[in-house]
């Protein structure tokens, strides 16, 4: 026997071993699909690990795709082609009407852990009385970070009134300090003046969600509405802003008003993930309120409501991804979740307690929860939101157009957008 | 007579010679084309399709900033084609030259070509940061204060231009340096001996022989700049505000809403800019190139 062919058997035979010893139970691998921001990512991890290790038979694959309008397309494509992976995150709320759920999407009602979320947290999951998906992560709020080393320094009073604030940041700027970080370089955290001063708006109009949704209320008509754009062009005006405000970045406004740099920057507190995972020093020295109003004892806070985990009606491994998704919404997932990173605001589980140690923006935003001063955001009550806010609010913050032209113009926008949904009365 | 003209024309192929590769064309060209002509008439959101007639043409037109992105568009075309045009030849004329380290010096024009777009709109865009940019604090130490390159919004859209030219010109360079070496030499010793200068050499003989590619640079670099996207995206994407949106930026922006009909709409816009702009344009200086 020459060498080759002793080599060619030895090869044969160990290829036949091999596929004799192969596993003899079903494994079942499940795809999902998660945004790549890092501290969803932590999250997914923590989460998959410890399913891994109660269901060892079951491997969990994690795919990333970007955050914002483009990961839209990439989750709405993929719906429509089949190709979406078995367990997914997406939006909840309007952009979450937008994928069609009926059509595309397994319905979760039964899973076991949905006794225990919250019904504010269903409203925005449900499409014709079914459940579609579990939350991922905590309640958010809209509003504004600051430095509570310059509040201390300075001896500022946290604002309930416009006109406060207004006056800290004065003070702030005469001690030589950025008084407003802002960083138009990601465009949409421009939006924050406007989207969270939502709650000051529902107070001014209470109608104005179900008005907007009908055609009956615009941005432009109607003058609770038009304050966001106001404060937006009175912060830019008032010369409180970072120089670079145009070229900054989210992560520069998370920096500079986690270091001191900055005293206030206007955002969600989904922002305490990011801040635990890259300044984690300095988390202990950043504190929250909403956006202040006109009035101090209307003073409230806009809630954001976390994404979802979805399992598309296309999935072949449905019944393993029901399983896993159910596993994310228990008590234990949600543990999972929040002792990771995502403590972003108040639970939407019963009986997944924060821990005692969370980051004082997110015990900032507790007492607004226990006083029931809290209202959704406009995007969880209504179906419309305009693409092009965060280019109009840009440039209200710039200076290049004054607010009554803007909500003009974002009331076009809207239109276009209710028209592209199908709404009655547009 | 007629018989032989016939004969001429017939292919010495067989037609079934032609179906794989008219299977291809259809399938990968003719198709989508069509299609995407019937979903610019429908609301679509990828699984249904509702017929609206020409109302996303209608919507697209009152777009507030259409007018912008259109003008925008022209002046950034008209600007990047015209800068490549002149800079490509005079780079290729330096370039075939006999000059020190010419392999080099060509290399390094054309090396910008071979790199990533978006790698070059995010290096430029750290670059042109009004306070911690590079090009700002060299203009600093010569006392000069440094505009915001991107953040103006009367300049970014000519900043972005600008970052377009040092890209594209190598391609330029390149077709121009092949237009050159294809001037036998026999036409500049005869001009010499007739006592030409160096100009009258480049303006009498140059300028009209290398005529070929300067129609290929032009067309090209205008198509570029027409369709031009990837650049402006990762540089200002539209901003600030809309101030450098053109068409292409403009589409993708109602793609990204979900807004598939629409964006499809604006794409048979943009090929029917392209197509009235450049069809005329190549035909009138084909002619005038037949004429000399």
């Amino acid at each position: 026997m020459t060498n080759r062919i002793k080599v060619i058997l030895a090869g044969a035979s160990a290829l036949v071993a091999l596929i004799a010893a192969g596993p003899l139970h079903a494994e079942t691998t499940l795809s999902f699909l998660i945004d790549n921001s890092p501290d969803t990512v932590a999250a997914a991890e923590a989460l998959v690990a410890a399913y891994e290790t109660i269901a060892p038979d079951v491997t969990i694959e994690i795919e990333q795709r970007p955050g914002g309008g483009e990961g839209d397309n990439i989750v709405k494509t993929r719906l429509a082609t089949g190709e979406m992976s078995d367990v997914f995150l997406y939006n909840s709320g309007s952009l979450m009407q937008a994928l069609k759920p009926a059509q595309t999407l397994a319905d979760l009602s039964d899973l076991s852990s949905q006794a225990k979320v919250d019904e504010s947290f269903k409203a925005v999951v449900r499409a014709d009385g079914k459940l579609y998906g579990v939350p991922f992560g905590t309640a958010m709020a809209g509003g504004i970070l600051y430095n509570r080393k310059i509040y201390q320094d300075l001896g500022l009073p946290v604002p309930k009134r416009w006109a406060d604030f207004m006056a800290n940041n004065e003070k702030v700027k005469a001690a030589g300090k950025v008084a407003v970080a802002q960083t138009y370089r990601d465009t949409w955290t421009s939006q924050l003046f406007v989207l969270a001063d939502y709650y000051n708006l529902h107070q001014g109009a209470p109608n104005f969600a179900n008005d907007y949704t009908a055609n009956k209320a615009k941005y432009a008509t109607t003058p609770a509405a038009m304050k966001g754009f106001e404060r937006l062009k009175e912060v830019h005006d008032a010369g409180l802003m970072n120089e670079d405000f145009g070229a900054a970045s989210y992560d520069d406004g998370l920096r500079m008003v986690a270091t001191g740099e900055a005293a206030h920057y206007p955002m969600l507190t989904f922002a305490v993930g990011a801040l635990k995972q890259n300044y984690p020093e300095n988390l202990e020295g950043v504190g929250f309120f909403a956006q202040p109003g006109d009035d101090a004892a209307k003073n409230g806070l806009t809630v954001w409501m976390p994404p979802a985990l979805y399992v598309p009606l296309a999935s072949q491994n449905a019944d393993e991804a029901r399983k896993f998704v159910d596993f994310a919404g228990s008590v234990e997932g949600c543990k999972i979740m929040v002792e990771t990173n995502t403590a972003q605001g108040p639970s939407l589980v019963d009986g997944c307690a924060l821990p005692a140690d969370v980051p004082p923006a997110v015990k900032d935003m507790l007492p607004y929860f226990e006083a029931k001063a809290t209202t959704p955001a406009l995007e969880f009550v209504s179906p419309i939101k305009g693409p092009a806010l965060e280019q109009i609010t840009v440039e209200v913050g710039s200076g290049i157009r004054q607010p009554a032209e803007a909500a003009a113009l974002y009331d076009d926008d809207v239109r276009k957008q209710a028209k592209q949904l199908g709404l009655p009365n547009w | 007579m007629t018989e032989t003209r016939l004969r001429s024309r017939k292919s010495p192929y067989p037609l079934w010679f032609f179906l794989p590769a008219a299977a291809v064309y259809g399938v990968l060209f003719v198709v989508p084309t069509v299609s995407s002509l019937w979903f610019s008439l429908t609301r679509w959101d990828l699984s249904s399709a509702e017929f609206i007639g020409l109302e996303n043409f209608r919507q697209f037109f009152s777009e507030p900033f259409l007018v912008k992105g259109l003008v925008n568009t022209l002046i950034y075309a008209l600007t990047t084609s015209g800068l490549k045009t002149i800079c490509g030849l005079l780079l290729a004329v330096l370039l075939t030259g006999n000059i020190f380290a010419r392999g080099f010096l060509r290399t390094l024009v054309f090396f910008p070509v071979l790199v990533s777009t978006i790698g070059i709109g995010i290096a430029f865009t750290v670059m042109m940061h009004p306070t911690k940019g590079i090009i700002n604090a060299m203009l600093e130490t010569l006392g000069i204060p440094g505009p915001g390159w991107l953040t103006n919004p009367a300049l970014a859209l000519f900043s972005v231009a600008l970052v377009d030219l040092w890209k594209g010109v190598g391609l330029a360079t390149l077709i121009f340096i092949a237009g050159l070496a294809a001037i036998s030499p026999d036409y500049y010793e005869a001009a010499r001996i007739d006592g030409a200068t160096r100009f009258q050499q480049f303006w009498r003989i140059t300028l009209p022989l290398v005529r070929p590619a300067t129609i290929t640079v032009i067309t090209l670099s205008l198509i570029g700049g027409l369709r031009s996207f990837d650049l402006i995206w990762a540089m200002t994407r539209g901003g600030p505000g809309f101030s450098s949106d053109v068409i292409a930026s403009v589409i993708y922006k109602q793609y990204q809403a979900g807004f598939y009909g629409l964006s499809t709409a604006g794409n048979v816009i943009l090929f029917a800019l392209i197509a009235i702009i450049i069809l005329p344009l190549t035909v009138w200086l084909n002619r005038r190139e037949v004429e000399q």
